[in-house]
């Protein structure tokens, strides 16, 4: 049966046709749809761990089982999971292991563009990369069998352009992994103390050289020979573009992309007179063929930065762009980026932490969309969790100058991920922070999943449910406040008292995302509107930066009122969620709830 | 003529929250079903938040690349005016324009630091005369259901390919919720 299916969703395929029997992730784009269509197939138990290293841990445990695992994540949660991997390595498995890495070249939905093939070399792992959602299916089942055949964790990585691209693919019958599950005790194996792990090492260099060898008769590794004046090696994505702008060369397709197969590009290099390798981000491949003496053209044509696409390829062996030229007839057009949706709870907040000028340090979600004015309002995003320390840093170095003057803000998914231990920082070492916690319910910037503190499983179990005030404080916390974000005037109050508290304290702002599928919709909200004779023109609803409200400058507006004001305020009713923050900010009363009987 | 050359490059655009990705998945799933190879390409999480939203659709015989090339574009499918300038640089020469006559103004327009560029459908006829400029909401609301804009439009889209009507009502019984489809008999 052929059906169309995202990278993603065949990854989850491939694993369920490979029997897997325990799947975690923690969400994070472009990988988070493995999951989520993993948990939809009976028979296998999937969960939303609390972090990347968590899940790689869990999937661990299952593979030391015997069961098939498969944790997913995307680049920078291999970060957060790089601990347990890189001794994941030297043990090795029993049940297959599969790590997913979901690479964003272009910073589509991330804050740096890394190259995890890296990672291959450097934990010593085999790492496949799939060019189409049929071989991300195929790779995935492949990664099963391989990471027993070899002993090890196996590596399926793939970029945002084959995650979240559709192609067709062809079904095949679930199997079962030929181990069964059960406790095997193994301490040599498993125990890494040094003694053990000196053992482990040369078991390691060992299977690379067999993994070469594998590499060489691998069939996803081929070479197409055509026209010989040109030959380019590439893998994943970069292959399809490649063979679109250049459908008559030669290609060398890498679907391991390591160990690299030496001989066989050796070969390849031998039958064509220009040699080319086409990799998106890192010289990753054109270190190595170089090491090998070959003479290949890399990053001299092609850019190290961001995703290519065909023209890419035409580009760097043509040596000049066919895009066509931007036609300078055409008018200015105002960007269009992503925005804080129209009753977002987090909106007032920052708007707050706007007026009191202090300093944001902030962390990964939504929320950190508030650096965009008219919000303006976070100073700093380095990765999930870092907030706390980064607020705590500034505490230490600046002293009692800080006083009053920093805060860390931080979303419920991203404090149960990793904020947690740096809230313990502060208060073990005393900072005088405030660590304000945006818990809107739900990891809402991935599509909004279930976390810790939501009372539900992935699976749709309910469940336990942190408590951030009783966690704050058994951590050593002792003042702590939760505040409806939307009830300005006690927002201001508390923000102002704990960032001038000589301690350290947590403020909860507690108000559910409004794409939050489980708050009644009873009725909705009644929408607002502005009452144009009471409007004085004054832009304070304005600094909200809510996309349903709306100037209107005098010249667009009929029946002028012109010379009284420069223009006036308007609410889109379309929009509207009906929050009632900007009613708290019109000095003239001028924003009105509709007459619902009107 | 090799098999790059028969494939079809839709490129559909608008705001995040239209619904163009639902759109361009029923398109997907019909040309597979009229028995086309057919890859596409999109971009989800943070770029969604009502930012611009753009997804490419390529079918024909084999398709290698999930991106359209810019300049090779055979038509532009937009959900909003402004957006369909945003990407022109993607079409060929002759191509096709169909867009949607809605205005969703950017957060820099309601601010009043920008303004709405107010002679869009006169620019686009200019560089490419067959543009056709549809009032998409008209046509969902005529046929009972203004939610359902992007099925709407996408009839619109539906009498550029030779596809037969029942497979584009196969694919989209397929994939959309029943409680949806009753709805919006389109």
């Amino acid at each position: 049966m052929k059906v169309i299916l995202s990278g993603n969703e065949a990854i989850a395929r491939g694993a369920y046709e490979a029997g897997v029997s325990v799947a975690t992730a923690y969400p994070g784009t472009p990988s988070t749809e493995i999951l989520e269509t993993i948990a939809r197939y009976e028979g296998v138990y999937a969960e939303w761990s609390p972090n990347e290293k968590v899940a790689l841990e869990v999937a661990t445990g299952a593979a030391i089982g015997g069961g098939r695992a498969l944790a997913a994540m995307k680049h920078v949660g291999v970060n957060v999971a790089a601990d347990p991997l890189f001794t994941a390595s030297y043990t090795g498995i029993r049940g297959g292991l599969v790590v997913v890495t979901a690479d964003d070249p272009e910073m589509h939905s991330s804050q740096n563009e890394q190259d995890n093939r890296n990672y291959a070399k450097f934990a010593k792992v085999p790492m496949l990369e799939p060019a189409d959602s049929q071989e991300a299916k195929e790779f995935t089942r492949l990664a099963f069998d391989l990471s027993e055949r070899f002993d090890t964790p196996v590596f399926i990585r793939t970029t945002t352009r084959i995650s979240h691209s559709k192609s067709v693919v062809e079904l095949s019958e679930p199997q079962k992994g030929p181990i069964q599950p059960g406790i095997t005790k193994q301490p040599e194996k498993f125990v890494m103390l040094p003694a053990n792990a000196r053992r482990r090492h040369p078991v390691v260099e060992n299977r690379l050289q067999e993994l070469e060898a594998f590499a060489e008769e691998f069939p996803g590794n081929r070479i197409e020979l055509d026209d010989t004046s040109v030959g380019i090696i590439a893998s994943g994505t970069c292959y399809q573009y490649a063979k679109e702008a250049f459908p008559r060369y030669s290609f060398l397709k890498l679907g391991m992309v390591y160990p690299l197969p030496r001989k066989k590009i050796k070969e390849f290099a031998g039958q064509v007179k220009k040699l080319y390798v086409f990799e998106e981000l890192d010289p990753f491949f054109e270190e190595q063929i170089k090491a090998l003496g070959i003479d290949v053209i890399g990053k001299d044509v092609f850019p190290v930065c961001g995703e290519f696409d065909p023209g890419s390829a035409r580009q760097g062996i043509c040596g000049v762009s066919e895009a066509p030229q931007k036609d300078a007839t055409l008018p200015y057009l105002p960007p269009r980026p992503p925005t804080m949706c129209p009753g977002c709870p987090h909106r007032s907040l920052f708007y707050a932490l706007n007026r009191m000028k202090v300093f944001v340090a902030g962390d990964i979600g939504c929320y950190t969309l508030a650096f965009l004015p008219p919000l303006s309002a976070i100073d700093t995003c380095i990765c999930m969790g870092a907030s706390i320390g980064h607020a705590m840093g500034l505490d230490k170095a600046l002293g009692k100058e800080a006083l009053g003057k920093v805060v860390a803000v931080i979303g419920d998914s991203t404090f149960l991920h990793s904020g947690i231990t740096g809230l313990l920082d502060v208060a073990y070492n005393r900072g005088a922070c405030t660590i304000i916690i945006l818990d809107n319910w739900t990891t809402a910037m991935t599509g909004r999943q279930d976390h810790p503190g939501t009372g539900m499983t992935l699976k749709g179990t309910p469940t336990s449910k942190v408590d951030y005030a009783k966690l704050a404080k058994a951590l050593g916390i002792k003042h702590v406040k939760k505040v409806n974000p939307f009830d300005l005037k006690t927002l201001n109050r508390v923000l102002r008292r704990e960032v001038n508290r000589p301690e350290p304290s947590v403020v909860i702002s507690d108000a559910p995302c409004v794409l939050y599928r489980r708050v009644e919709k009873s009725g909705s909200r009644p929408a607002f509107y502005v009452e144009s004779s009471a409007c004085i023109g004054c832009r304070a609803c304005l600094r909200l930066g809510c996309p349903a409200i709306e100037w209107i400058p005098d010249s667009r507006q009929q029946g002028a009122t012109a010379g009284k004001k420069k223009g006036e305020a308007s609410i889109n009713p379309v929009l509207c969620a009906g929050c009632e923050v900007c009613v708290q900010l019109c000095k003239s009363g001028a924003i009105r709830k509709k007459d619902v009987n009107n | 003529m090799s098999t790059t050359d028969q494939v079809k490059n839709i490129l559909m655009v608008g705001v995040g929250g239209q619904g163009v990705l639902l759109a361009s998945e029923i398109l997907s799933e019909v040309m597979m079903r009229a028995g086309h190879d057919v890859k596409k390409s999109e971009v989800h999480g943070m770029a969604q938040r009502g930012g611009s939203v753009s997804s490419h659709v390529r079918f024909g015989p084999k398709v290698y690349s999930p991106l359209i090339k810019k300049g090779d574009a055979d038509i532009l499918f937009s959900f909003e005016l402004l957006e369909a300038v945003r990407y022109l640089d993607y079409l060929r020469k002759d191509a096709r324009i169909i867009v949607n006559s809605q205005k969703i103004l950017p957060p820099s327009v309601t601010l009043g630091a920008d303004t709405y560029p107010d002679d869009i459908p006169e620019i686009l006829r200019k560089k490419y005369p067959s543009c056709e400029v549809v009032d998409a909401l008209e046509i969902a609301r005529r046929a009972g259901n203004a939610k359902a804009l992007n099925i709407a439009f996408l009839g619109v889209l539906s009498k550029y390919f030779d596809v037969d009507e029942r497979v584009w009502n196969e694919a989209i019984s397929a994939m959309l919720p029943a409680k949806l489809l009753i709805l919006g008999r389109l």
